[in-house]
């Protein structure tokens, strides 16, 4: 992207307030999560405490059921949750495009088995999907990660196949045609390029599902596994009732946590989305 | 339309094919459910037997078809747990899950659908902003968190409401009875589905305030009240179809993690338990009965669709 469009998109990003303060928080977020191994006081399996102690200067958050400080847990937690998220999506992102291009680009049968194959990804109910591959395979953050990324692209194909189309009826394209440009520049330099900024919006609303459905299978207990810590597996704790009633500061602060990622990667793709919509007024 | 309607299904009949074979081929890298069902003591000749007596000595392929061809007859196969049929337990099951959906799916347009439109009439205004905050806040919350949260407040702390199952046990479940039962795992899934929507209703509302035939309304005298509920809401019902037909396949979804919480008696307990217990007859059985449900759902989309929609040619 060119220096003065990158201004232009970044001012009218900055118009939603609300949206610079989500991003605030979230790249204070990621930042927690990143350097956490500095940052958090205690080793996230390290015994250092008594068992189920409540909140107090020793341990911000208390401590878990054998005595781990949840405070540091919780970094951890997040530091996984957020790598799953981001590689899924990731994972998810790179196949819808390659097979959008694909099928927009030329058409024809391989546009229509494509087609047909995304639909039946996409009718089945996804997470009775990823529920069925997570039982089946070993879980864990691998695991995980590569699921939630085999089933999350149908949406980008979708997207990125409509944009090509649109694509190649413009006169800038046409032109490339018939000026005889190589296919493949065509493609990757001159379609790609344009339907970038409707997929990077897209992507961070697989960015936040992938988190809750990580959080969502972690919680039932197919997806991270402990010792290692997410976010769904903490809250898996309040599934025991004295935990749920007498003990809050075992998951409210981890579901909390979900909360404000899932909520601030929203509101910052949404007003990504505002920002680089053309039509939009400057 | 008739013959519109039998091109749609014939169609989704393929898709069908290809998810039931998909299905199949992911079990089949799974490993064998025998390494649950059997004890590690049993001998090699015992294992081979119970192999052959569930016709899992054959080829996958043979497999596969030998299950479509029961499939054709009505037959889902038997659970390798209870040995009941499996279209019979999904019978029995699915009761619940439906009224689970249903009555979800009805709280979570009541709440997205006025909402969608209230923002849209209101646009950049503070209320605006207040009710797209909160549709934003209802699709980021977890769903089992929300759970939780519920559970804790009406159940723990004010008693107000029970936690789990469909009736109390002991009593026959008359209609309040179940309807206790049914607020909190609904008003869960309902969240989820407003909070999706509300954006999406309200961009396809602001979308059809800007058409000439309003302004055209506006413009001949008539009230607010009429050119917004007459004009607007008509045109408005399209996107309002859409949604339905896009929410079937995410309630169904969340219907297996929020009956898990609550005990609710429904399909997604037998799935979760098949799950675990690797029963790939029940496996397939769900897996098979919920791509037929979003077929269906799609099918009724289109047709539906094509009813509010006289432009629409078939």
């Amino acid at each position: 992207m060119q220096q003065s469009s990158f201004f232009v998109v970044a001012r009218r990003f900055c118009k939603h307030r609300l949206a610079v303060v989500c991003l605030v928080i979230l790249l204070a977020l990621i930042l927690l999560a990143v350097l956490a191994p500095w940052i958090a006081p205690y080793g996230p399996t390290k015994i250092s405490g008594g068992f189920s102690k409540p909140p107090d200067a020793e341990h911000w958050l208390g401590t878990d059921q054998i005595g781990r400080d949840m405070f540091s847990r919780l970094l951890y937690a997040m530091r996984v949750s957020l790598l799953v998220g981001f590689l899924a999506t990731l994972i998810s992102t790179a196949i819808g495009v390659v097979l959008g291009l694909v099928s927009g680009y030329f058409g024809g049968w391989i546009d229509r088995v494509i087609m047909s194959f995304t639909d039946m990804v996409m009718s089945f109910p996804y997470i009775l999907l990823v529920l069925v591959a997570a039982a089946i395979f070993e879980p864990g953050m691998w695991t995980m990660i590569v699921i939630l990324g085999l089933v999350d692209w149908p949406g980008v194909a979708r997207l990125v196949r409509g944009n090509v189309l649109s694509l190649r009826e413009t006169n800038f394209c046409k032109s490339d045609i018939t000026s005889g440009m190589p296919g493949r520049y065509i493609l990757f330099s001159e379609i790609l390029p344009n339907t970038l900024a409707p997929v990077l919006v897209y992507a961070t609303s697989v960015f936040a599902i992938s988190i809750l459905d990580e959080a969502a299978l972690s919680f039932l207990g197919m997806g991270v596994q402990p010792p290692t810590a997410s976010l769904g597996n903490i809250l898996n704790g309040a599934q025991s009732i004295t935990v749920l009633t007498g003990k809050p500061w075992l998951w409210l602060p981890a579901g909390i946590l979900i909360i404000l990622l899932v909520m601030c990667i929203n509101f910052v793709g949404d007003a990504l989305r505002d920002a680089l919509d053309p039509r939009g007024s400057l | 339309m008739w013959k519109y309607v039998a091109k749609k299904i014939l169609l989704a009949l393929p898709v069908l094919l290809g998810i039931t074979l998909i299905d199949y081929l992911i079990m089949c890298l799974a490993g064998s459910p025998l390494d649950m069902m059997i004890s590690p003591r049993a001998t090699q000749e015992a294992v081979a037997m119970k192999a052959q007596q569930l016709g899992l000595d054959q080829p996958v392929l043979v497999q596969y078809l030998s299950w479509l061809g029961q499939l054709f007859q009505g037959n889902l196969g038997y659970s390798y747990k209870s040995y009941q049929p499996v279209a019979q337990m999904i019978g029995s099951q699915i009761a619940p899950t439906l009224l689970l959906m249903g009555v979800s799916l009805v709280l979570g347009l009541l709440i997205a659908v006025p909402a969608g439109i209230y923002s849209a009439i209101h646009r950049y205004k503070k209320r605006d902003f207040a009710v797209v905050t909160a549709s934003f806040l209802g699709s980021s919350i977890p769903g089992f968190f929300l759970a939780l949260i519920l559970i804790y407040v009406f159940n723990v702390r004010l008693g107000w409401l029970p936690s789990s199952g469909m009736y109390t046990p002991g009593t026959g479940g008359d209609w309040w009875d179940v309807t206790r039962h049914l607020i909190m795992p609904a008003l869960v899934l309902a969240v989820s589905v407003a909070g999706g929507n509300i954006r999406y209703i309200r961009s396809a509302m602001l979308e059809i305030l800007e058409m000439d035939y309003l302004r055209t309304a506006k413009a001949k005298g008539l009230g607010r009240f009429l050119v917004i509920n007459k004009h607007a809401l008509r045109n408005a019902l399209l996107p309002i179809v859409t949604v339905i037909g896009m929410q079937i396949p995410t309630l169904f979804g969340g219907a297996v993690i929020i009956e898990q919480i609550f005990s609710w008696p429904g399909l997604g307990l037998v799935t979760m338990n098949a799950i675990t217990g690797r029963d790939y007859p029940v496996i397939m059985g769900v897996c098979l009965l919920s791509a037929v449900v979003v077929q269906v759902s799609n099918l009724l989309t289109d047709i539906v669709y094509a009813l509010v929609d006289p432009t629409i040619k078939y």
